[in-house]
């Protein structure tokens, strides 16, 4: 056991190199000058020099990427080239907003798709079961702006429920936090249907019934958490889907998480932003999986670790 | 290496080949099959909808998709509400929004056909030589895959996509660049159970060259996976194609795409609704059509693989 959380966090850790390379080299092989961004158009050729080589963009590429490596190992993500402030500050400003809408999104997507997923399973084949299939199927075709949009002008503008964005009240986390978590209830409720209807089927459940428990008991005490057990795992690749959308669904609706810090820096080209946000979000997409990987044998003997 | 190839159009090809022969259900065949269930039925009628709308846009679309008519803003310079002369009204710059939603389902279709083209050619090729070679060569385009999985595939798409300034093409190797992974995981997990199997083994003990075994025995088995993924994935690249043109790095206006309607009509989504909720139904529409026929090719195809993903 020991040995094995040790390789795969070795594992991950040596897929975070690896995404720091390739975004480096996306990303500093960009058409796109730094140095004479940051002097700005009419600063002389001798300026723009001075700055290329004070920032060592003038260094060739792996020396440029050990200096990073360098300075990330101690936890320096570089400066921003157009604000004047280091990327891991307004990384770590930005944070919690994005953090705050992922609670949100997962609480959202867990109660509407679990219970979704129950009812589904439980009147299976019926009229219930095939219109909460068909909702769910259109949710997963549904892209993030839509929904958002929508319910922007549904409960927005048209019934004045909550703001039209924005961030600081619980008010204003409910529409985007609804926006991922309806997105999100399709897959959950499809899983936790099938995952029902897996454990309906065995022994131990008719056992429960045969000596006399209420259906709700039953139904609670152990077919629920038993079908719950491959679910959890989800949740920590849930996390990863969760991280490379929340440019749009930030920019929906203005909250001033990473995903808009990101948005902002695209637009400007601001390099080490980008790259700085690519990597927390890859980290969180690492640690989502591997959470999903060791936290599931744990909860389900069954469940060999490789 | 070049076998996988030929079969790929297949994927694509899937849903024209069902809408252009009549519905006579035979027993056995798989259009038929899907022809038989009301999702697969809905989904292929939705996409052979589409298909028709995007190939006879001149001849449908009551105006050009890129005149500002002379009455297609109010006196006050607002859009047009949907009426007799403009079906769904006008947007923001007074241009009938029927004609380009039509020549926008040609982008749409496109991107979403040629990126996922590309994608599955890429993801199948990668998770094949990968789990059939085995050794470095497979370790280490798998290392290589993982590493992509832990991109934030979006982010990855919108930088790319801002960087080049895109046209049709570029947005469709965006799209297919971040998307192929899902398929070689698929592919490559197929694969290596294949290869242990009996029938595998045995070929190979008779001394079939391996090259013969695969594309004689392990690229059919791996068919219907990749026509199903393939299917399923075309949902995917048209959500992406939608996402990458409302934040207005996608395909660049004045070319429509559905998702470049919506990003630059947006500010009026609270006095023009019809501008941002008609193209935005056509999208839920067109990736709903694809995810519902892949998930019948799924059944169809593969009852083993039902409920796997």
């Amino acid at each position: 056991m020991g040995g094995h959380v040790a390789r795969r966090l070795l594992d991950s850790v040596l897929i975070l190199l690896g995404v720091s390379f390739i975004a480096f080299l996306l990303l500093y092989l960009l058409p796109a000058d730094p140095a004479r961004q940051i002097a700005g158009r009419s600063a002389t050729a001798q300026t723009v020099q001075n700055i290329r080589e004070q920032l060592g963009l003038d260094l060739p590429l792996w020396q440029q990427y050990a200096r990073y490596l360098g300075g990330l190992l101690q936890g320096d993500l570089g400066r921003s080239y157009l604000q004047r402030s280091q990327v891991s500050e307004l990384v770590a400003a930005r944070l919690p907003a994005t953090l705050l809408l992922m609670a949100g999104a997962i609480a959202c997507e867990l109660v509407l798709g679990l219970t979704m997923g129950v009812i589904a399973a439980l009147r299976r084949n019926s009229r219930t079961d095939s219109a909460l299939m068909i909702v769910s199927f259109t949710t997963v075709s549904a892209p993030q702006f839509v929904v958002g949009i929508l319910l922007l002008y549904v409960f927005a503008v048209q019934l004045q429920w909550f703001p039209i964005g924005g961030y600081g009240t619980w008010q204003h986390l409910v529409l985007p936090a609804l926006t991922l978590g309806i997105l999100g209830a399709g897959w959950y409720s499809r899983m936790m249907r099938s995952s029902m209807i897996d454990v309906l089927g065995q022994d131990f459940v008719r056992t429960a019934n045969a000596k006399g428990l209420s259906r709700l008991r039953v139904l609670m005490r152990h077919v629920v958490p038993n079908a719950l057990l491959p679910i959890i795992a989800m949740i920590g690749i849930d996390i990863g889907l969760f991280m490379s959308g929340i440019v749009v669904v930030e920019s929906v609706f203005g909250w001033p998480g990473i995903g808009q810090l990101a948005w902002q820096a695209i637009q400007r080209v601001d390099i080490p932003i980008i790259m700085g946000v690519t990597l927390v979000s890859a980290c969180a997409i690492v640690i989502g999986n591997l959470l999903a990987d060791l936290i599931a044998p744990l909860i389900d003997p069954r469940i060999k670790l490789r | 290496m070049n076998s996988p190839v030929g079969h790929l159009p297949v994927t694509d090809g899937a849903a024209p080949v069902a809408g252009g022969g009549r519905p006579v259900p035979r027993r056995h065949g798989v259009f038929g099959r899907l022809l038989r269930r009301p999702s697969s039925l809905f989904g292929l009628l939705i996409i052979v909808l589409i298909v028709i709308a995007a190939v006879g846009a001149p001849l449908f679309a009551p105006w050009d998709p890129n005149e500002q008519s002379f009455d297609g803003l109010t006196i006050e310079g607002a859009p047009v509400p949907p009426s007799a002369t403009y079906p769904f009204g006008t947007d923001l710059l007074g241009r009938d929004l029927l004609s380009r939603l039509l020549y926008g389902a040609r982008t749409s279709l496109f991107i979403g056909i040629v990126a996922n083209g590309i994608a599955v050619l890429i993801g199948a090729t990668v998770g094949i030589v990968a789990g059939y070679a085995g050794g470095w060569l497979g370790a280490g385009l798998m290392r290589f895959t993982d590493l992509m999985m832990a991109f934030p595939a979006l982010l990855l798409a919108i930088v790319l996509a801002s960087i080049f300034q895109p046209s049709v093409w570029i947005v469709a190797l965006v799209i297919a660049m971040v998307n192929w992974v899902q398929m070689a995981r698929v592919i490559y997990t197929e694969t290596r159970s294949l290869k242990e199997r009996e029938f595998i083994s045995a070929q190979i003990a008779i001394g079939s060259g391996r090259l013969r075994v695969l594309g004689r025995h392990v690229l059919p088995h791996l068919l219907s996976s990749i026509i199903v993924f393939g299917t399923l994935g075309i949902s995917t690249t048209v959500l992406l194609e939608a996402t990458l043109g409302y934040l207005g790095v996608g395909v660049q206006p004045p070319t429509p795409s559905w998702g470049n309607i919506i990003f630059e009509n947006q500010t009026y989504f609270s006095s023009a609704p019809w501008l941002v909720f008609i193209p935005g139904a056509l999208i839920v529409l067109l990736a709903l059509a694809f995810n519902l026929v892949g998930d019948a090719l799924r059944d169809v195809l593969d009852p083993t693989l039902k409920g796997r993903h």
